[in-house]
């Protein structure tokens, strides 16, 4: 694991860390988007718990060489979702905390949406939606070029797969049987104007997954417990393509923004970013 | 002219969508961006006339080519950068059987915020430019383009309109009857330089126009919202009156506005010609403003192209 701390606890004490280093970069978020009074708050705070899983104790990764050519890839396919991404890069060292300053500020390292020209430890330069899939893999087929061991996962969102180019990846990644390439769903069941409901049905996504022939298993994106279960059942499971759907609240760990499709691109103006720091015990 | 009030020109496509209401053939297509291209003010007030397309612009695009054929009047809008995403189905399914199905591109070019390069569309002008049978646009405040925007009603052809996120001056008055399609609007004359520009750029212009009068230096500044038909007598005219001309968008050198001019005159009638645009580089995060003078487009930009052509005669 990349923090060494992490070695060898039991099971709850590593829940218990896992769920302290989340609510760390739940505040760093919130100050983020406060900060710029820009940016996407809900589906980064959706997202955090199964970021902080993967990164601390599944991937396989090199913070102070970021560009380890064996390091397992992670694609934040929503790019716009950066926030959460920028707070777990600076809890694993590859930026500075200092760094996360610089969100969506001229010239900083923090781009407003995710870009691997500019944030060591960005594997994909993303923004526009259902892209993602495709580059991992390529990803996934240059590691089995290579004859590595890395592992490729890419999060996506629930109103991103709606994209057309989603679902093509999805057949490719079939055909090729890419056992090494690992889908997160947040299914936080809400995207930028309103719910995924009202936008665009997408009835039983699970069955859509498994009907173009992928491994599927559904978890709360909110339990550690059952994070970390699904993510080791995502590498251990290598026989064709996987995703693990993540059931998971928009703007989760802020009561205000959970549920509220308002914030999924909207800063908190004072007064709610003080009760934001109170309810994540800043 | 007031230039005190500010508004964004995407507020003006949102109006006139409310006001082509009347007209029952008209339909509203969106993609998860209505609330910021401003399709949402349709949408609530007429959402059996509007189709959400979930986050699917190719889809969208020939959604709106089919109900195009049908005698349905679509109106189609998401950001200028995902209106590209869909650029062939644009070009094979709307184009080419010449379909008037009318796209707006919202957020178009760097004044966009702070979402950095992957949402700052700096092409869009110049790829559907280069299509056969389509009407580009990019008005320079909200009353121009809601006036336009009104006016493809009329035309047969299919069209993309840019439009801009943040306010800017409002530079015309309600109801101006020198807003048409295909012609471009003088507002400003003087026979030193003739400054040509579209969308955000046209009220840096008039204000660098301002600033170069205080030095002696009078200048044409002209609103060239269509970009494509171009206003080829005016900009002979200008060629003609002035013999220098600069061009400022907020927008690629390549292709664009700067483009189409520089096409023109080179080949009818040969002009000193500078292009304030984009650089063939791409944006990153920052401010609108700060973006304008990361990549050389601002008013002290079009100041400073004023003067070195000027120095060259
Ligand atoms: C191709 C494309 N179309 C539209 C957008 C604008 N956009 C940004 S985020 C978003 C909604 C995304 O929803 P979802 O994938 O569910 O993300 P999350 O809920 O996790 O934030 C949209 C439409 C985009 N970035 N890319
Ligand atoms: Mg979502």
């Amino acid at each position: 694991m990349v923090l060494s701390r992490l070695n060898g606890l039991g099971d709850d004490e590593l829940v218990g860390e896992l769920n302290e280093i989340a609510r760390k970069c739940r505040i760093e978020i919130v100050k983020m988007v406060y900060r710029a009074q820009a940016g996407h708050p809900g589906g980064s705070l959706s997202e955090i718990d199964l970021l902080t899983a993967l990164y601390s104790t599944q991937l396989r990764i090199k913070p102070k060489e970021p560009k380890w050519h064996d390091r397992d890839r992670f694609i934040l396919s929503k790019g716009h979702a950066s926030p959460g991404m920028y707070a777990i890069l600076a809890e694993m060292g590859f930026i500075q905390h200092t760094d996360l300053e610089s969100y969506r500020v001229l010239g900083g390292i923090c781009q407003g949406h995710v870009d691997m020209k500019f944030t060591p430890g960005v594997d994909f330069s993303a923004g526009s939606l259902g892209m993602g899939l495709s580059f991992g893999i390529g990803c996934a087929l240059a590691s089995r070029f290579d004859n590595s061991e890395r592992e490729c996962y890419v999060m996506l969102g629930d109103g991103e797969i709606q994209e057309g180019s989603v679902w093509e990846a999805m057949m490719a990644a079939k055909h090729h049987e890419l056992g090494n390439l690992n889908v997160i769903l947040d299914c936080n069941r809400i995207q930028n104007d309103d719910f995924v409901e009202s936008q665009m049905r997408m009835f039983s996504i699970p069955d859509k997954w498994i009907s173009f022939g992928w491994n599927v298993k559904e978890i709360d994106g909110h339990d550690m417990k059952e994070i970390v279960e699904g993510l080791r059942w995502l590498k251990e499971n290598n026989e064709g393509p996987s995703v693990l759907i993540a059931n998971t609240i928009k703007g989760k760990g802020v009561s205000y923004m959970e549920n509220n499709p308002k914030f999924h691109g909207a800063a908190p103006n004072e007064e709610q970013y003080e009760m934001a720091m109170k309810e994540l015990g800043e | 002219m007031n230039m005190t009030e500010l508004a964004a020109s995407r507020d003006g496509y949102g109006n006139a969508l409310i006001s082509m209401s009347g007209d029952p053939k008209l339909v509203v297509l969106e993609a998860d961006l209505g609330k910021s291209t401003k399709s949402c003010w349709f949408r609530d007030k007429f959402p059996e006339r509007t189709v959400s397309c979930g986050i699917g612009e190719q889809n969208m695009m020939l959604v709106a080519a089919g109900l195009a054929s049908s005698g349905f009047k679509p109106f189609a809008s998401t950001f200028a950068i995902f209106t590209e995403r869909a650029f062939e189905q644009v070009r094979n399914g709307i184009c080419r059987p010449n379909l008037p199905v009318h796209i707006c591109g919202s957020h178009g070019g760097t004044h966009t915020g702070t979402d950095g390069s992957s949402a700052q569309s700096i092409e869009d002008l110049a790829i559907y430019r280069s299509l056969p049978n389509m009407v580009v646009m990019h008005p320079c405040d909200d009353v121009s383009t809601e006036i336009l925007t009104k006016k493809l009603l009329e035309i047969k052809s299919p069209s993309y309109t840019r439009t801009a996120r943040n306010k800017t001056p409002r530079v015309y008055d309600l109801d101006d009857s020198r807003i048409q399609i295909g012609k471009g609007v003088k507002l400003r004359s003087g026979s030193d330089v003739a400054i040509i520009a579209c969308g955000v750029m046209v009220s840096k212009s008039l204000e660098a126009a301002k600033k170069l009068s205080e030095r002696g230096i009078e200048a044409t500044v002209v609103d060239m919202h269509t970009i494509k038909p171009l206003d080829e007598e005016l900009v002979h005219q200008l060629a003609s009156e002035c013999k220098l001309i600069v061009t400022v968008e907020d927008h690629s050198v390549i292709g664009g506005l700067g483009g189409a001019v520089a096409e023109y005159l080179s080949e009818n009638i040969p002009t000193i010609l500078r292009r304030v645009g984009v650089r063939d580089r791409f944006g990153e995060s920052g401010q609108a403003e700060e973006m304008l003078e990361l990549l050389k487009i601002s008013t002290n930009d079009i100041i400073d192209s004023v003067l070195e052509i000027k120095e060259k005669v």
